[in-house]
């Protein structure tokens, strides 16, 4: 039977195939549907572990006990979890275990554009790249193998034009492995990472690496295409699709493992083909590798390292290059160009973030930001965020300012899950040397900007269990904070005096802003209207940034100003602009439903 | 066997992503090689949302290159028009006749291109575009959110593939409770699109 799968869909499949029982991970664009949809297969144990080295740990357990398991994260999530993918290199498993990690180029929801390729080289692990969604779960089943036959873990790397494309996959019956749980294997020179016993496992691990760069050449999922002969093509993953509808005629040597790589292969290659060229997107990972060969092969001198390689690009820099005849360009005919206005994502309607912002913007204080759709205050109308580089950074940043002395008021301000994912440790850090710095916790009750995903503070599992919700407000009690006040979000006098009073305390303190994502159980009011004849079009209400919130055709005649207008079908009701309107003009309307 | 390609452009939370889906299932139904690639952003509301999908007798770029879009279905007249320099010479646009005004507007940043300009712009690209009253349509259906099979029934009228076809890919795409409701949708747009074209 065949599907159309996304990336993520194939991945989540191959996993129920290969026989995997535990899979782990952090939410993260563009990896969180790999394991939402791991979820759905009962025979597969999976959890949402707090951050993505507790992931890799947890998945690690249970290749150590035999069972085979998978982890995914993001590009940055790899960063978090290096830590124990480092160690689980040295001491290798007793059952598959395949990391999955899902880049970014383009950085269309990342912090930066890194290419987790590197990591396999680094961490001396094999790299395996799918290039449509049939070979992702074909990989992960393979990875398993792989995993088991030369006792290491398998990295497998995705972009997002992997990850979220669909194209068709032929589906297959599970495999179970290891279906009983086996004793535990006690080999402490082998899992016991202690300097003594890990000297006698690197020699292991590059030795492991030579077997590995011998089974590459026979990898089958790396393949020689031979056409014409003048020029060949070596590339990876989507841009591998990408190329062959660019250069139809050319010859490709189309790599799925690419590290350790396959040099013989690449030497035949290199042979039968008048010219070689690496297109691949991001870093010159495969052109330096081929190049340490003494290979001559141009990459990154045609094709730009920065963003999303796609066909257009490379149609556009082969031609440059003189790959292609510029009689190939294509006629591009051109609109007559509109300026069009720009459409930036938003905070929702009815959004618990909403009023923290409109009050940091009041109050003009420093704001060092976290991830997650509160970022979205760095943007107009709120422009209120000044830093915002990784998940937790904002307490540690906060703390940096507060021993630096700046003469500003300062806050940091970081949502739920990110808050458990990395937080506690940077604000148990303030506690116990003395910081001064405001934290403000934006409560939502869910992992918004990924896709609503639960954490410890909610009450279910991902295998939809209930579970025990740990309270922010004990915990950062617990953690020696004394300050500490809980406010409403829908109320924006309780939010502007709980954000001075922690301002003025002498002392770390804690803000919790505590209200349900519209997504995640918040209720739905009646919607609100504004009575323009009471409107004098100050544009107050504008500044809370709410999609609802239009202006209307009707101008103030006085102000020369538009007056405003609310979308009753995006209303949530949330009542912040009739709170703000200083003319009593907005009230909710208790007819519409 | 010619191939098409398909540009799906939108505002998050109009589903655009599901007509996507549907778009897909129907090509392999008809017998193509299929792959689509969606561009969601953050996963927030209110932000740009644009799905490829491409049809033909072996697809392996899940993009479109620039420029060489058949179909152009506009979820919103903004962000229609913000895809028209991807379109093939001639190609075709169908549009739904809304206005979803991004925060730039609202905040008088920015202003909104008039119907005139809209008009303008289309007619200056192609002589084939369709404007649908998507909007207005799902509203007499009772529900603002079917605007996405609206398009998808008026898009249909365009392509050679059966009715039968599309309901199945309806059918085993749309979530079951809502089946009914999506397949008036979908027949709403096919009508529409026939009175224009007839008209």
């Amino acid at each position: 039977m065949k599907a159309l799968l996304f990336g993520n869909e194939a991945i989540a499949r191959g996993a129920y195939e290969g026989g995997v029982q535990v899979a782990t991970g952090y939410p993260g664009t563009p990896s969180s549907e790999i394991l939402e949809n791991i979820s759905a297969y009962k025979e597969i144990y999976s959890e949402w572990s707090t951050n993505e080295k507790v992931a890799m740990d947890v998945a690690i357990g249970a290749a150590y006990a035999g069972r085979r398991a998978i982890v995914t994260m993001k590009s940055v999530g790899m960063n978090v979890a290096a830590d124990s993918i480092f160690y689980v290199v040295y001491t290798g498993l007793e059952a598959g275990l395949v990391i999955v990690t899902a880049d970014d180029p383009g950085m269309f929801s990342s912090q930066n554009e890194q290419d987790n390729r590197h990591y396999a080289k680094m961490a001396k692990m094999p790299l395996l790249e799918p290039a449509d969604s049939q070979e992702a779960k074909d990989l992960v089943i393979l990875g398993l193998e792989v995993s088991e036959k030369f006792d290491t873990p398998v990295l497998l790397r995705t972009t997002m034009r992997i990850s979220h494309s669909k194209s068709a996959v032929k589906l297959g019956e599970r495999i179970e492995v290891g279906s009983e749980a086996k004793p535990f294997v006690r080999n402490p020179h082998k899992y016991v990472c202690t300097a003594l016993w890990a000297r006698a496992r690197h020699p292991v691990v590059e030795q492991r690496m030579k077997q590995l760069a011998e089974y590459a050449e026979t990898f089958p999922y790396n393949r020689l295409e031979l056409r014409d002969r003048s020029l060949g093509i070596v590339s990876s993953g989507a841009v591998y699709q990408y190329a062959r509808e660019v250069f139809p005629e050319a010859s490709f040597l189309k790599l799925t493992m690419t590290y350790p790589l396959p040099r013989q292969l690449v030497r035949r290659f290199a042979e039968e083909v008048a010219r070689v060229i690496v297109i691949e997107e991001l870093d010159p990972f495969l052109e330096e590798e081929i190049s340490l060969m003494g290979i001559r092969t141009p990459g990154k001198a045609i094709f730009p390292p920065v963003g999303e390689l796609l066909p257009h690009t490379i149609e556009e820099r082969a031609i440059e290059a003189g790959l292609l005849p510029n009689a190939r360009a294509i006629a591009t005919h051109h609109v007559t160009p509109l300026n069009l206005p720009e459409r930036s994502p938003v905070l929702c309607p009815g959004c618990p973030h909403r009023s923290v912002f409109y009050v940091l913007k009041k109050l003009n204080v420093v704001v060092t930001g976290d991830i997650g759709c509160y970022n979205l205050g760095a943007l107009p109308p709120f422009s209120a965020t000044h830093t915002m580089g990784c998940m937790g950074a904002s307490i540690g940043v906060a703390h940096g300012l507060d021993k630096a002395g700046i003469p500003d008021e300062f806050v940091a301000v970081i949502g739920d899950s990110t808050f458990f994912h990395a937080g506690i440790p940077p604000l148990l850090n303030i506690v116990h040397n003395k910081g001064k710095s405001t934290v403000i916790l934006l409560d939502n009750r869910t992992t918004a900007m990924t896709g609503h995903q639960d954490h410890p503070g909610t009450n279910t599992t991902l295998m939809g269990e209930e579970t025990e919700e740990v309270g922010l407000e004990p915990l950062v009690r617990a953690m020696g904070v004394k300050e500490v006040r809980v406010v409403d979000p829908w109320n924006l006098d309780e939010v502007e005096r709980g954000i001075r009073n922690c301002l003025d305390h002498d002392g770390p303190a804690v803000l919790i802003v505590s209200g349900p994502c519209v997504f995640v159980g918040a209720e739905r009011g009646p919607a609100y209207e504004v009575d323009s004849d009471m409107c004098n079009g100050c544009g107050l209400c504008f500044r809370l940034g709410c999609p609802a919130i239009v202006q209307s055709e009707e101008m103030d005649l006085k102000r020369k100003r538009p007056k405003a207008e609310i979308d009753k079908v995006l209303c949530f009701g949330c009542d912040l602009c009739a709170q703000l309107c200083p003319c009593d003009a907005i009230r909710a309307n208790d007819d519409t439903s | 066997m010619e191939g098409f390609n398909f540009l799906l452009a939108g505002v998050g939370g109009q589903g655009t992503v599901l007509a996507s889906d549907v778009l897909a299932e129907v090509g392999m139904e008809a017998g193509y090689d299929v792959k689509k690639s969606d561009v969601l952003g953050l996963a927030v509301r209110g932000g740009s949302v644009v799905s490829h999908i491409r049809w033909g007798e072996t697809v392996h770029s899940p993009v479109i290159t620039e420029g060489q879009v058949d179909y152009l279905v506009g979820f919103e007249m903004l962000e229609g028009l913000r895809w028209l320099k991807q379109l093939k010479p001639q190609g075709t646009v169908v549009v739904n006749r809304q206005r979803i005004p991004p925060v730039s507007v609202i905040s008088g940043e920015a202003i909104y291109p008039s119907d005139q300009e809209i008009i303008d712009a289309l007619s200056m690209t192609t002589k084939h575009y369709y404007l649908i009253p998507g909007l207005m349509l799902a509203q007499k259906l009772g529900n603002a959110k079917v605007v996405n099979l609206i398009l998808l029934g008026s898009l249909s009228v365009l392509l050679k593939i059966s009715a039968g076809i599309w309901e199945g890919a309806i059918n085993r795409t749309v979530p079951t409770n809502l089946v009914d409701l999506n397949l008036k949708a979908f027949h709403a747009g096919r009508s529409a699109m026939k009175e224009i074209r007839n008209s």
